[in-house]
């Protein structure tokens, strides 16, 4: 293959996991931003997502498309249930101060990902695609749910952007995240908000999950990279900032997808990684971001 | 109490500790003895970690890069160079101080959450470079040190690291040596002026004190600490490999702190000896032990965030450092 329709190729890769990153990402920037906590269990309501979606499919036999469908619906709504109590049960408890916050959510990380290795087992194991196409370009044939995830990653942040700047309910959320204790003067149930907002945060984990899952295998360890990635991101982004963590979703997933093409993954990794620390802490409004109000 | 005598009566208590570890050698089988073994040097690795934690209200959750500068500045040397047991094990000490002070310069211009994730960040890198330069490390499969650099010449006496009461009051030394530097340094000003950045670091520097330069000495001396950690175990286990550097050896020491109570010089030793046996005896029944760590960890800070320690000098003796 050529240059071109090789770069084109590692676009198409690099666009694919810019869109299931968007969606992470997003879930990490919208706790963040509004709750000011750093869910590092994140990467786990991930990896439950996949995980659900595995068991769903492989309950509902017949048409592979059905089975997802149900998977898309209740995996999320599902995960969203799980950090909704984990929200109520512990994060509320603690008052939200950043250090204790950091230290129960680690340890919800473990007891998710050791209860699903108690009840999924230590095994990678493949989601049936919803429907086999393959759309021929001049150069290369390639998979057409692929195409699908961007879409669809597409729609949903739309519909998010949608709900955030045009809706009651994202005004609310909007209020909250300016300025806590004013909201609540003014009559908004800013614990409600809270417990909604963490909810939603790790749903839209689960739903990218969902849709990677077919690509991807489920396992009980995927949740680490998807959390790296998307910490990176938010920070890139500027903390709390959405449009900034859109934007820097898209910058990183293609050029990590792309790279990741042409160089050493590891590599690839150990490079980002450090940039990103050095961006925290010298410019820790992040590239997009104004300066945050931590 | 006066201040003298609770002076006296804490060193007691600390010399009653490392007296009763030194009499358990006689009575313990031998898989406990390699157990306890294993619990003292991680127990220094707390004991580091609290330094920075405990005591300056800096919570790194990227300290096993440390523990891992010392196992690999030791464990390389002997492996690729043959260099002999104190010079490695001095060699490993130096290049997690010089991590240290490196990381500090950079990650203590931050504070709070952006210090967690930046030193977060900064081990899951060293982690890679481990991981990357596999020609050299063997990454995850890691390195087996060679059994004839094991016995060393010191003083006049030779010592094998072979054998397994040696190794124990080896560590047993390590330990008591830690605890008194601990106890010396946080009993001292040095001590009181980490106190105080921990309390309120701007009413401190308003004070005159240049919390920055104290800071990086204190990261820099938790740095080494645990560097003695991981140099000691590197060379007494005769194994090096990447699953030290991985966030679960960031985690643990954080864990150790909190149960036996952050801000204390028992409490990491505490904490340490009892969550190894937790995880030892839940390992037994299933291979999801990891599940014991989270749940301790939601329980700790929910409702016993001092931990042990913690409250029992909040409750019965003030005077406990």
């Amino acid at each position: 293959m050529d240059f071109g329709p090789f770069l084109f190729l590692a676009t198409l890769e690099g666009l694919v996991q810019a869109a299931v990153l968007c969606l992470t990402a997003l879930g990490l920037s919208l706790v963040f931003g509004v709750m000011r906590v750093v869910n590092v269990a994140h990467g786990e309501f991930y990896m439950l997502g996949a995980v659900l979606a595995y068991w769903i499919t492989s309950w509902i036999s017949g048409n592979p498309a059905m089975g997802f469908a149900v998977a898309l619906l209740l995996a999320p709504l599902f995960v969203g249930v799980v950090a909704y109590l984990s929200e109520k049960i512990i994060l509320r408890r603690l008052g939200y101060d950043p250090e204790a916050t950091i230290v129960a959510t680690i340890g919800i990380l473990y007891i998710l990902q050791q209860t699903a290795l108690l009840t999924f087992g230590p095994d990678a194991r493949p989601v049936e695609p919803p429907l086999y196409f393959r759309v021929e370009f001049p150069w290369f044939g390639y998979s057409g749910y692929k195409l699908i995830v961007i879409a669809a990653a597409v729609i949903l942040l739309l519909l998010a952007w949608f709900v955030i700047t045009r809706t009651r309910l994202g005004l609310i959320m909007r209020a909250t995240q300016f300025d806590r204790e004013t909201a609540q003067n003014y009559g908004i149930a800013v614990d409600r908000v809270y417990a909604m907002v963490f909810a939603a945060g790790a749903a839209f984990a689960a739903i990218a999950a969902v849709l990677i899952v077919p690509i991807q295998q489920a396992h009980y360890l995927m949740g680490g990279d998807p959390l790296l990635l998307a910490f990176i991101v938010v920070i890139i982004g500027g903390l709390g900032s959405i449009r900034g963590t859109l934007l820097a979703a898209l910058l990183i997933g293609l050029s990590d997808g792309i790279f990741s093409v042409f160089f050493s993954p590891t590599l690839a990794k150990m490079v980002s990684t450090t940039l990103v620390a050095l961006v925290l802490v010298f410019k820790p409004e992040g590239l997009f971001g104004h300066r945050s109000r931590l | 109490m006066d201040s003298k005598n609770s002076q006296i009566l804490s060193l007691g208590i600390h010399a009653a500790v490392v007296i009763s570890f030194y009499a358990l050698q006689y009575v313990l089988p031998e898989y406990h003895l390699l157990a306890l073994t294993r619990i003292m040097l991680l127990a220094i690795f707390a004991l580091g970690f609290n330094l920075l934690f405990g005591y300056t209200g800096l919570l790194s959750l990227g300290h096993a890069m440390f523990f891992a500068a010392g196992m690999y500045g030791a464990g390389l040397t002997v492996y690729h160079f043959g260099w002999s047991v104190p010079g490695a094990f001095l060699f490993g000490v130096v290049c997690g101080a010089i991590l240290g002070f490196v990381i500090g310069m950079i990650a203590l211009r931050t504070t709070g959450v952006a210090f967690m994730i930046v030193t977060l960040m900064f081990a899951k890198v060293s982690y890679l470079v481990i991981v990357y330069f596999t020609t050299y490390t063997r990454g995850d499969e890691g390195l087996v040190m060679p059994a004839e650099f094991r016995g060393f010449e010191l003083l006049g006496m030779s010592i094998s690291l072979t054998d397994s009461v040696t190794r124990y009051n080896l560590a047993l030394l390590l330990l008591t040596l830690t605890m008194l530097i601990v106890f010396l340094l946080v009993r001292g000003r040095f001590g009181r002026a980490l106190v105080a950045i921990r309390e309120n670091e701007s009413r401190t520097r308003m004070l005159g004190y240049n919390t920055f330069a104290i800071k990086l000495k204190v990261l820099t001396a938790s740095a080494a600490l645990s560097a003695m950690a991981g140099s000691a175990y590197a060379l007494m286990f005769a194994y090096i490999g990447s699953s030290f550097a991985t966030i679960q050896y960031s985690i643990d020491p954080l864990l150790y702190t909190l149960l036996g109570g952050a801000g204390t010089v028992l409490g990491p030793v505490f904490g340490t000896f009892s969550m190894f046996y937790l995880i030892d005896i839940a390992s037994e029944y299933t291979s999801a032990y990891l599940l014991v760590t989270g749940i301790v960890l939601v329980l700790l800070i929910l409702y016993f965030p001092k931990g042990v320690f913690g409250a029992i000098r909040q409750k019965y003796c003030r005077w406990l450092p």
